[in-house]
């Protein structure tokens, strides 16, 4: 047996692929990165060049490609409604969901079976869901394209994030608590509303507004239930509405200068429209942990 | 947290099957197992009125719709077939996931094991915010500053590489494939990073230190104890990737050429997508051109199924693995 | 081989705590010394110390000597790397990678230092699984995974993936807790049989198996919880069950706290 003497460095080249390997991993972050920066960088400076009162107040309507001015108003306001709208169909039936998959389905097989589509209704590309509505909605019912059509389509993108953040605060709710509840003789559907939900409601929330903001920059499933309009219509069921990423979408796709400029803009209103929402989640959120460790 | 609990006067607890009994918790637990049920009807729904719409298109038109390239509904003799559009999903998926999943493992791997760990939280949310920017924004940049911006090391890949066939080619142009797949794989990344730090964060901490007791260096402990760790977590996540890019849609409708021929020639102006095609043919799409787009959807739809489902099937196999191994 | 190891004044901290504090001692090459002392008095943070694996933990370190004969193993040179390469460890979870065959963990370390003939290093494999007396129960299914085997089969695969590297000491840290009575027996035989060609450290909580396997006792103490830990005597391990100088080892030998 070979008597080793002390402590001996590893070798060159092991040391050299450890090196090596770090040097990319941190090159991996700094690559990643360099395109947010970029896009982050881009949308203020070119979208603050339009960024004014005119922008926020005004609409296309009766203004050209080539004409400078002009403004978002009517997207904004679509894309508050359609959002709301969403929201409104979305929420309540994802929460139900979620109350089913946690307190009532008991890993049963229907449970099972809605646990594993919600996870494979994530997966749903946003035109799908787009031309779904389209199919079902304007094509085989004869409706009119509308904002209400628009918030259709948003809500199947939104039911499935809503199940599983919503799942994921319910199962967070001690089962104490719950026990607590049944050994005071309080039946579970009332245990369920005044003490499971309103434990986890801040979480429940936060995943709601989060949902908000994946599917307000949604543009697909709008092109084909909203359409386009340049005119201001507050009256989501009747007619094409605009919104906010329809906006910068029919803007870029202008050579015009101006145009360009208005889908920056407009890009920067979405996103701080996006950022906005998702920074009151995480305030929700933050606001709410040392509450709980407390 | 007990003063959060409804005051009940006395009485002995009742047992389970008396408070299913109560009076509100059958309408209550009908009305949320109907939500569920509610949700599997979309899905079934959705297959059902594409297939619907879809299939008066496809009785009108003139071709074979799997096989064929071009793309004329709106004729009077409508002619179109997924051919084209369906390699262009594929391949610029294919082209955004081999560029993201490597970048991504190393941003999660930078998240979970290099960076400090106060440090970490905060540069795992500047790769979430990637995922917050909308995709038409990602489509504006993509055709504003990305287009013009590859035009060079476009030109250089093709002087340099130019043999290599994906780089061949005589015309190149910013409007690429190469383009469009560099910002879906933007967009897929923070997806990917995410999934992967979530599984290199859960690689057990007693096998990463047996690696580092035996005089393991930090790669080669990560080599070891965490990548043979995380290996099924990170498959499923560049598969979930993968489906994500595939439907993607507005921002590289912005970018496509928008032609329909099959080339592997990247640099060259050639490219095209179910999702892209969709996007940039509605406008002016008659009754059979819409029925036309919504065969190709139903395409794109079977596609993601078939990808997200053997993600969800392997995070599946992988928590029966945990478990059976705990 | 075997070395001797020689600790002057060591402060471990976590963060801004102070975990164990001015501990000075000698550890004997060829000989069984064994860590004792209540939870939380820090035997195994300062087990830790002696391979730096201490530092591992984020906001982890050290202060103070740790020489293993003429080297001091923070001396600024020292890569923590080719510490840990010298000084084996062993640890309280059997902690096999579940990834690879019996016979791979074995090489796994091997592996990582050198290129080895493929008959090297089924030599080395078979020396090291015969040494930690697992060879007869694993030899003709060396291909198949490690964590198939029981509880105290992986403890002894640890220490044969351990001492395949032919380390100058092996720190083990609560090796047999995790085990049944009969496993626990045969790792102390092993022990035993080790200590002809390594430096043992061994962390245990029961005492009867310090006073078993090892030659030599350290008692570790702490003054109040949050308090550091300090070392408080270490003697003969038959000086220290039988006769210790101070009280608090002769109160927590007997059972009277801890």
């Amino acid at each position: 047996m070979t008597v080793q003497m002390g402590i001996k460095p590893i070798s060159a080249g092991r040391r050299v692929k450890n090196g090596v390997a770090q040097v990319l991993v941190y090159l991996a972050f700094a690559v990643a990165v360099v395109p947010l920066v970029s896009v982050l960088w881009l949308v203020i400076r070119n979208g603050l060049k339009r960024f004014d009162i005119e922008f926020l107040t005004h609409s296309m309507r009766n203004i050209g490609a080539r004409d400078a001015g002009g403004g978002a108003y009517h997207a904004i306001i679509g894309t508050l409604e359609q959002v709301l709208l969403a929201s409104l169909i979305a929420v309540p039936i994802g929460l139900l969901t979620a109350v089913y998959l946690v307190e009532y389905g008991n890993g049963g097989r229907l449970s099972r079976l809605i646990s594993f589509f919600v996870d494979i209704m994530t997966g749903v590309p946003s035109i799908v869901a787009g031309l779904f509505v389209l199919a079902f909605w304007i094509l085989v019912l004869g409706m009119t394209f509308s904002g209400f059509a628009g918030a259709l389509a948003l809500s199947i993108l939104m039911m499935p994030v809503v199940v599983r953040s919503t799942e994921e605060m319910l199962r967070l709710v001690p089962n104490e608590l719950r026990e607590a509840s049944y050994a005071l003789g309080v039946p579970k559907w009332r245990t369920i509303a005044k003490v499971v939900l309103p434990t986890a409601f801040t979480g429940i929330v936060t995943g709601v507004m989060l949902a908000v903001a994946r599917v307000a920059g949604e543009t697909a499933p709008l092109l084909l239930t909203v359409f386009f309009t340049d005119s201001i219509n507050e009256d989501p069921f009747n007619g094409p509405q605009m919104g906010l990423p329809l906006y910068v979408f029919g803007q870029s796709a202008l050579p015009q200068d101006v145009a360009i400029d208005r889908a920056w803009t407009g890009a920067l209103t979405l996103i701080l429209i996006v950022m906005l929402l998702n920074l009151v989640a995480r305030l929700i959120s933050w606001w709410r942990s040392p509450a709980k460790r407390g | 947290m007990a003063t959060s609990l409804p005051k009940t006067e006395g009485g002995p607890a009742l047992s389970r099957s008396a408070y299913r009994r109560s009076r509100g918790d059958v309408p209550f637990r009908f009305v949320s197992t109907a939500s569920g049920v509610v949700l599997l009807a979309i899905m079934a729904a959705i297959a059902v009125f594409l297939v619907v719409k879809a299939v008066p298109a496809l009785q009108a038109n003139t071709s074979h719709f799997l096989t064929e390239l071009t793309w004329v509904p709106n004729a009077t003799e409508p002619v179109f077939g997924i051919g084209a559009l369906a390699f262009g999903t594929v391949i610029s998926s294919f082209i955004a996931l081999v560029v993201a999943t490597p970048v991504a493992v190393g941003v999660a791997l930078f998240i979970s094991h290099y960076a400090p760990r106060r440090l970490a939280s905060v540069l795992g949310y500047v790769i979430d915010l990637l995922a917050a920017v909308p995709s038409v924004v990602y489509g504006l940049w993509g055709v504003t500053f990305l287009v013009p911006f590859m035009l060079g090391p476009s030109k250089f890949l093709n002087d340099y590489l130019g043999w290599i066939p994906i780089f061949g080619g005589d015309s190149v142009v910013g409007k690429s494939m190469l383009t469009a797949s560099l910002v879906l794989a933007i967009m897929i990344l923070p997806i990917i990073a995410a999934i992967s730090r979530e599984v290199f964060l859960q690689a057990p901490k007693i096998q990463e230190e047996a690696a580092l007791a035996l005089g393991a260096t930090r790669w080669e402990m990560i080599r070891m104890a965490v990548l043979p760790f995380g290996r099924p977590g990170v498959i499923t996540a560049a598969l979930l990737g993968l489906g994500r890019a595939m439907g993607e849609t507005i921002a590289v409708a912005l970018i496509f050429p928008a032609t329909f021929t099959i080339s592997f020639r990247i640099l060259s102006p050639n490219g095209n997508s179910i999702a892209a095609n969709i996007a940039n043919g509605f406008g002016e799409a008659t009754d059979i051109g819409r029925g036309a787009l919504i065969a190709s959807g139903l395409v794109l739809f079977v596609i993601t199924l078939v990808v997200n489902t053997a993600a969800r099937l392997i995070i599946a196999r992988r928590k029966e693995y945990a478990r059976a191994a705990a | 081989m075997a070395k001797q190891i020689e600790v002057s004044d060591l402060d471990a901290y976590y963060g801004s705590h102070k975990a164990i504090e001015g501990i000075s001692m000698t550890i004997e090459p060829r000989s069984v010394t064994a860590f004792i002392g209540p939870s939380g008095c820090g035997k195994s943070t300062f087990l830790r110390t002696l391979n730096r694996m201490h530092e591992v933990i984020p906001g982890a370190r050290v202060e103070g000597k740790v020489r293993l004969e003429d080297q001091d193993l923070y001396g600024t040179n020292v890569d923590p790397v080719s510490v840990r390469r010298t000084i084996g460890m062993v640890f309280q979870r059997p902690n096999p990678f579940p990834t690879m065959s019996i016979f791979d963990n074995v090489a796994a370390g091997l592996r990582l230092n050198g290129r080895f003939s493929k008959s090297q290093l089924d030599g080395i494999v078979e020396e090291s699984l015969k040494g930690a007396n697992l060879w007869n129960e694993v030899k003709t299914r060396l291909n198949k995974p490690g964590a198939g085997l029981s509880g105290g089969q992986q403890q002894r695969l640890c220490i044969a993936r351990a001492i395949a590297v032919r380390p100058q000491v092996l720190l083990m840290d609560e090796p047999c807790s995790a085990l049944d009575p009969i496993s626990t027996l045969a790792i102390e035989d092993l022990i035993s049989e080790l200590k002809q060609e390594f430096t043992i450290v061994i962390v245990t909580h029961n005492m009867q198996q310090a006073a078993r396997v090892s030659d030599r006792t350290a008692f570790f103490n702490l003054a109040a919880q949050g308090q550091p830990g300090k070392l408080i005597e270490m003697d003969e391990t038959s000086r220290i069950f039988t006769n210790p100088t101070q009280k608090a080892t002769e109160d927590y030998i007997t059972g009277r706290f801890g």
